[in-house]
């Protein structure tokens, strides 16, 4: 399901509006990933705190976010701008691929709480759509 | 993850001895799907027999397997090639997507069970990444 055009502007507006807060907002997901799927805990198991008020949750949350700030970028070839971040996970992390679902709903829940009645349904498409690719690319060189 | 020249190598050889006996395998595949993951039936309502024995069954079997034919030989590009599939799935038979990924599952099943000896580790990738472009494809237009 490729992004069209106008899916590529509402990302993009997105974005501008959320990129002050674009810390928080990682820091917010990756805190909710950790409490509502208990499971991903395992790829933190050297994080000493993994409350969502972790000082290292919320800066690990802020690097995620800002990898997405860069997808946007480049969004027309995500694939280019993730290539480092794709073999990191293919080959070191080796996070299971089924997180980068459960990592795209809290972002989106995040994203939602933050914009309130500005996360329409087509920004809540286009950026599933945004997320699904960004997720396509960080498992691409598994297999 | 795209396809490696091995992945197409291993998956044109398998699908040579394959398309021989679409029917067959096709109507396996789908009689399989419908038994042991019951949710599916409802693509099927208006089937009289879902069994494999089911002339229906053989006959859309067959189509099916025919279809991934044509996905083997212009594997180089799925999308293009499935593209009037894709609309048909998205507008008309709106069969949602996770269906995709049972019926790819069963269609390994009987390759490995029609073809133990070519059925290797290395073929199941390449089929599993193919069936996998497949699926991406036909989900192309639904948004």
């Amino acid at each position: 399901m490729s992004l069209s055009a106008h899916d590529k502007e509402l990302i993009g507006k997105v974005w501008t509006k959320i990129s002050p807060k674009a810390a928080q907002i990682g820091g917010d997901a990756l805190g909710r990933l950790i409490v509502v799927f208990p499971q991903t805990k395992i790829y933190f198991s050297h994080f000493a705190d993994l409350s969502p008020s972790s000082p290292q949750i919320k800066a690990h949350g802020a690097k995620v976010l800002g990898a997405i700030g860069e997808a946007v970028s480049g969004i027309d070839n995500v694939s280019a701008s993730l290539s480092k971040l794709s073999e990191l996970h293919a080959y070191n992390l080796r996070v299971d691929p089924v997180n980068f679902k459960l990592l795209a709903h809290t972002l989106l829940v995040s994203l939602s709480a933050t914009l309130g009645a500005e996360f329409t349904p087509e920004i809540h498409l286009a950026w599933d759509k945004f997320l699904a690719i960004v997720a396509a690319v960080l498992s691409e060189k598994y297999r | 993850m795209p396809l490696t020249d091995a992945d197409k190598t291993h998956v044109r050889s398998i699908w040579s001895k394959a398309s021989g006996k679409a029917e067959e395998l096709g109507a396996q595949a789908l009689a399989r799907m419908l038994e042991a993951f019951p949710n599916t039936k409802t693509y099927f309502s208006h089937y009289s027999d879902l069994s494999v024995k089911s002339g229906q069954v053989h006959v859309h079997g067959k189509k099916i397997i025919d279809a991934l034919t044509d996905a083997v030989n212009h594997i180089d590009d799925i999308t293009g090639a499935l593209s009037a599939l894709s609309t048909k799935h998205a507008h008309t038979l709106r069969v949602d997507p996770a269906n995709f990924k049972i019926l790819s599952h069963t269609i390994l099943v009987v390759l490995a069970l029609y073809f133990p000896a070519d059925f290797t580790p290395e073929v199941h990738l390449a089929c599993d990444k193919f069936l996998a472009e497949v699926s991406y494809a036909l989900a192309e237009k639904y948004r």
